[in-house]
């Protein structure tokens, strides 16, 4: 390198110092302030908590809401690695237990907020409606879309009736693993699966892309648990968070997306 | 552990197939680049670097769209042959193909650019074909450069995660890859299967790695 070189990379070095800066203070203040309220939810819950958050927000001017949907499994993985999470929303007792025998919530503060159905759905324009869960053995269906049972509760919940009518390893070999319901919905609207296990509110956001073919019985009841994260900053927020989930006002917005009383 | 194995053989059909695919087509396309002047060339070079920049999201939806049953391309191939991608194996070597492109369309591009024309011409003068010149000439001094490109491609196919989960699904010993299992294991908790299925993986490319330093020892960067 020339003398000249040096002393003109030197500059620009110099001039760069402001901007590396500027981009490391942005990336510092990037955390959540305290005030943010970060709320792990099922994915079934997205559309509701959605609108929920909002109203939340309106009442509440002080805190800010901020959401992360996903599969319930999934979630609690992140809480048990240490995301920095204030409020857990699961979309079936197990996953919520899983998370009480790890302490990572406080299970006093532990309340059931909504109910949903389990339904089978098949694309808006499928030739044969399938009544019941022995027609999706049928060899016209060749792939149903099932949530994978190790993290997403509406595949635990397949899998159980499913083993209850001693049709899992039948459909098993059909089976195409969706990484949360969403994505089993997904599948069906876009026509790549016959059929697929869904919440009855999942159906119900596609009205025009998929139709519900029967409502199939649960022997456990799906019910989703709520409760405070045990290692969560903003505990006094969560509370008031849980708490407004629970409220009339919450289950009014849970009742408009189509979830049952608790 | 049996699964991992699975994944890992899985992986590696996968892998395998794309690159060669991705031989075949990009050594095509890249000397076409380098020798031939049409209009839009440079612009063709840059759509087909795309998968390189473009995350594998959205190269995982526009696949979905283009050779999903309602795509055009998908829903002919299933009217016509009864060809169905999404959910298999085939579906998983499209996506994984289609991202590791670039690198060997690039590195052939440069390879056959820098093979000095005027060997082309001799061989021309003496009377040689244009199929030969290409087999006895230039490919013989391009192919360091492609052998570099193709293994990174065979590389970044190995890896590839995005795309391939999008389209292919997540089915055991179908289209489950050793990326896509690693997630699913930890997703569910599976701390110990997690653990055996990423030292696999970081075993795996540690070994293409040194593959590769023993292929072309010299022309790889880093490794001079």
């Amino acid at each position: 390198m020339t003398i000249r070189a040096a002393l003109c990379s030197a500059g620009r070095r110099r001039r760069l110092v402001p901007y590396l800066a500027a981009i490391a203070l942005s990336f510092a203040g990037a955390p959540a302030l305290a005030a943010d309220l970060i709320v792990s939810a099922a994915a079934s819950l997205t559309n509701a908590f959605t609108e929920l958050g909002r109203s939340f927000d309106a009442a509440h001017p002080d805190a800010k809401v901020q959401f992360n949907f996903a599969a319930s499994g999934a979630l609690l993985q992140q809480i048990a690695k240490g995301a920095p999470v204030d409020v857990f929303a699961s979309a079936d007792q197990e996953t919520m237990n899983q998370a009480e025998r790890q302490q990572l919530v406080i299970s006093g503060a532990r309340v059931n907020f909504a109910s949903n159905s389990l339904v089978v759905i098949v694309p808006q324009d499928a030739t044969s409606l399938p009544t019941s869960l022995a027609d999706l053995g049928a060899p016209g269906i060749r792939h149903v879309a099932i949530g994978v049972p190790a993290s997403v509760p509406v595949g635990r919940y397949t899998k159980a009736v499913l083993e209850k009518a001693q049709l899992w390893p039948a459909i098993e070999t059909k089976m195409i693993g969706a990484q949360s319901v969403r994505q089993a919905l997904d599948y069906v609207a876009r026509g790549e699966v016959e059929a697929g296990f869904v919440y009855g509110t999942d159906a119900a956001i596609m009205p025009g892309k998929v139709r519900i073919a029967f409502t199939v019985p649960t022997d456990t009841p799906v019910l989703y648990p709520i409760a405070p994260v045990a290692a969560s900053t903003n505990a006094d927020a969560a509370r008031t968070f849980v708490a407004y989930v629970a409220s009339p006002a919450g289950l009014a917005v849970l009742a408009r997306y189509g979830f049952g009383k608790p | 552990m049996e699964p991992a194995w699975v994944a890992l053989g899985l992986s590696l059909k996968v892998a395998l197939w794309a690159t060669g695919i991705d031989l075949i087509v990009g050594v095509a396309v890249g000397f076409a680049l380098a020798r031939w002047r049409f209009p839009g060339r440079e612009l063709l070079d840059s759509i087909l670097l795309l998968p390189m920049v473009l995350p594998p999201t959205v190269l995982g939806y526009y696949l979905l769209v283009v050779i999903g049953r309602r795509g055009w391309l998908g829903g002919w191939l299933e009217r016509a042959f009864g060809i169905h991608l999404i959910f298999t194996w085939q579906g998983a070597v499209i996506a994984a193909a289609i991202v590791a492109f670039p690198f060997v369309c690039k590195s052939a591009r440069a390879a056959f650019e820098s093979v000095d024309a005027q060997f082309e011409q001799a061989a021309k003068v003496l009377g040689l074909g244009a199929a030969a010149i290409f087999c006895r000439v230039t490919l013989p001094l391009a192919w360091r450069g492609i052998l570099a490109g193709t293994l990174l491609a065979f590389a970044r196919a190995l890896g590839e995660f995005g795309a391939t989960l999008m389209v292919a699904g997540s089915i055991p010993g179908k289209t489950q890859t050793l990326s896509i299992a690693v997630y699913e294991a930890v997703q569910a908790g599976q701390d110990d299967l997690a653990n055996g299925l990423v030292l696999l993986t970081s075993v795996t490319c540690v070994a293409v790695l040194l593959l590769a330093g023993r292929l072309a020892p010299a022309r790889i960067p880093g490794r001079s």
